[in-house]
């Protein structure tokens, strides 16, 4: 296509329009991280103005942002949870590509079945499992440690789902080549499948560190020592103990928890909405 | 080396039978072609052979070995696939090296760093390479080593795979459809390789393909397929010539063979399309059968009558010393093909009347159920007596045991 008939393309009625959903909807859901952003570089006097402006008349950023990282311990939070993002993450990809793999590649009774079992697991929220879990892990007595924050999670349907599809692309012959070659079936899913499904283990990841990184609801239960609480619980006490109504470090505090993930799915963005669209690998 | 025994297999994928009974021996050293049309079997009784796929019922032997419920690894045996199956992640070089890396380290061995520690790790690392390299420079794609698939051509890739089969010395080559891939000028090219290759190694070769010009040009010995069965195992030229079965003369040559029906009148006559033609059926009179007639069978006769086809010109194909003419003849549907010798053939135009001489040496006789009839083996002709329309008929096969 030209670049002349694809700016026709872009004014045509249907275009613009679209474009305006698009617009719209998006600018719905950055407005609160815009004033999240904006909310931390303010002092206390400004947050409760009536007139709305990006900029504060006063900058007041460094003193949110130290006051942050200082009075509360966000940095530790933060290092709960790189530890317990990357120890989930670590796990779920150990258990998933294997279970995906015999999902998508291998042939044996009742494997209709189990697919159909983890799908059932996609759609129950994981709030319904919580009591059951908790009892779990108080009866394996891990309550109040890095493992009770861990062990509900390692093993995910939703990446079981995500990497069957993508195996699912991945030719017969390739496989059918690699066991010629003397690859064991475990041998083939790291190192023929894995690599192959590069794309799709990057979107997981994102989803995955992304969904755990926030998580509220599970730590609120499983952990009540202030060094194990993983970043929002982390700001949650925070609020409730040092910032009262000081809202400025609290916002600081909440930029601060975003950020890696933003910065994260920034540098990866190419691969994670290829992961989800792509169909397979030629 | 080994030869290859396949012993009534039965496949079936639920309820459609893949392969119904095939049975088969190669020699060792044989390059044998797989000869049929899409989704006739031909992949399928490939994977099996390579313990890819297990049997429903059969066996198969490999150099004098049962290997039924092996693993493809320990069967000795190494397959170029129609897509190439290279891992698009590895380069080349990592591609060949990969099924000598699996054979000759152990799994401690392969360890990204701790491996190159071990004891002997380097050494054979290092023969390994060579050997890559070996191969590669053989192949021709020695200067592409360091690449990685995506980044060949397809003519490279398919080099690729052979070599990724060939570095392993295996007993047994199957190759799935390795040129279906390439365009026809590269096609032919390779096709003069494989054969090269397999002079050079003189191990069992088992090639799968549909394209009757690498069969034929390629093969020690055809196995035409069709729907899941063997129909005749021969050399080439005895495919052509010889065919058992109908749907081999059918589905062999180029432009198609000619079939007709026809009905003897008396013996050493048979009655065809508004002509009669000197032909030795052995059968009584009355009997319908199928004439199947090459088209190079056919010459330009003067005159029509006895032994000689009359029809009406229907379109001419110009092939420079041949001319495919298309003849319309009374009561047939669809036309008959002729070729004839462009030098001897005077100007002809379509609607014009042409009569063709038939060779009746050259005649193929077919009964209803599409059996061979009467052909003669070893100079010696088999004699049967076919009745009238319907009659019973002994198989080809059965009389030639
Ligand atoms: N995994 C499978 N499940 C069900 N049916 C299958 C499966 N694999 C092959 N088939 C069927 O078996 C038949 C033979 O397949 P096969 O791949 O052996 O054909 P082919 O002769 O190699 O054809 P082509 O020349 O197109 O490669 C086909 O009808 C196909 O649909
Ligand atoms: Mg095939």
């Amino acid at each position: 296509m030209s670049f002349i008939t694809s700016a026709n393309f872009l004014w045509r009625p249907a275009a613009i329009l679209r474009h305006a959903v698009l617009i719209v909807t998006g600018a719905l859901i950055l407005a609160p991280f815009v004033w999240m952003v904006s909310l931390s570089i303010r002092p206390p006097g400004e947050i409760f103005r009536a007139s709305f402006t990006f900029w504060p008349a006063q900058f007041y950023g460094v003193e949110n942002y130290t006051k942050a990282l200082t009075q509360a311990p966000l940095p530790r939070s933060m290092g709960n949870g790189l530890i317990v993002c990357s120890l989930i993450l670590a796990l779920q990809i150990l258990v998933c590509a294997p279970c995906a793999y015999a999902l998508a590649k291998l042939r044996f009774p009742g494997r209709d079945l189990l697919f159909g079992m983890v799908l059932i697991g996609l759609l129950l929220p994981h709030q319904v499992l919580s009591l059951p879990l908790f009892i779990l892990g108080y009866q394996l007595g891990i309550l109040n440690t890095y493992a009770a924050l861990v062990f509900p999670y390692v093993v995910s349907p939703f990446g079981i789902f995500l990497f069957r599809q993508f195996f699912k692309t991945i030719p017969d012959d390739v496989i059918h080549a690699a066991r010629l070659d003397g690859l064991s079936e475990l041998t083939i899913v790291w190192k023929i499948m894995m690599p192959m499904a590069l794309p799709a283990i990057l979107a997981f990841s994102i989803f995955s560190v992304v969904g755990h990184w926030n998580d509220l609801f599970w730590p609120l239960i499983a952990v009540q020592d202030r060094s194990l609480m993983p970043p929002p619980l982390g700001i949650m006490a925070f609020m409730n103990e040092e910032a009262g109504n000081d809202y400025g470090p609290l916002m600081a505090a909440s930029t601060l928890v975003v950020l890696p993930l933003l910065v994260a799915f920034l540098a990866a963005q190419r691969w994670f909405v290829e992961g989800l669209t792509r169909g397979g690998i030629k | 080396m080994a030869s290859v025994l396949l012993d009534s297999i039965n496949k079936n994928y639920g309820q459609t039978s893949v392969l119904r009974g095939v049975s088969l021996s190669i020699a060792d050293g044989e390059f044998l072609t797989l000869l049929g049309p899409s989704g006739c079997g031909k992949s399928t009784l490939l994977r099996i052979l390579a313990g890819l796929e297990m049997q429903d019922a059969g066996t198969v032997s490999i150099g004098e070995r049962v290997v039924d419920g092996l693993r493809p690894k320990r069967r000795d045996v190494a397959m170029v696939f129609q897509s190439y199956a290279l891992y698009p992640h590895l380069t080349i070089a990592s591609n060949m090296a990969l099924p000598l890396r699996m054979r000759q380290l152990s799994a401690l061995q392969r360890l990204p760093l701790l491996g190159g520690l071990l004891p002997g790790t380097e050494r054979i690392v290092a023969e390994i390479e060579t050997e890559v390299t070996r191969t590669a420079t053989l192949l021709g794609i020695g200067h592409l080593l360091s690449r990685k698939p995506g980044q060949l051509s397809g003519g490279q890739r398919q080099r690729v795979a052979v070599g990724r089969a060939m570095v392993r010395h295996p007993a047994v080559f199957l190759m799935d459809e390795p040129l279906s891939n390439l365009d026809a000028t590269l096609r032919v090219q390779m096709r003069a390789e494989i054969k090269e290759l397999h002079q050079r190694l003189g191990v069992t070769f088992v090639y799968v393909t549909h394209d009757q010009a690498e069969a034929m040009t390629l093969s020690d010995r055809v196995a035409v397929m069709l729907d899941g069965e063997l129909l005749q195992v021969a050399p080439p030229q005895d495919i052509y010539a010889d065919p058992d079965d109908r749907r081999v003369a059918e589905f062999i040559g180029s432009p198609k063979i000619n079939m007709l029906e026809g009905v003897v009148r008396e013996r050493g006559l048979i009655d065809v399309a508004g002509s009669t033609l000197p032909i030795e059926a052995d059968a009584l009179a009355g009997a319908h059968l199928t004439l199947g007639i090459r088209p190079e069978a056919f010459h330009l006769a003067d005159h029509g009558g006895q032994g000689a086809l009359t029809g009406s010109v229907r379109m001419i194909e110009h092939m420079g010393s041949d001319l495919f003419v298309h003849l319309d003849l009374a009561g047939i549907d669809h036309p008959l093909i002729a070729r004839l010798l462009a030098e001897r053939t005077p100007d002809i135009a379509p609607g014009q009347t042409l009569h063709v001489g038939v060779r009746p040496d050259r005649v193929l006789l077919f009964a209803r159920d599409g059996q061979r009839l009467l052909f003669a083996r070893d100079g010696q002709r088999l004699r049967r007596e076919v009745e009238s329309a319907g009659a019973s008929i002994t198989p080809i096969r059965e009389l030639a045991r």
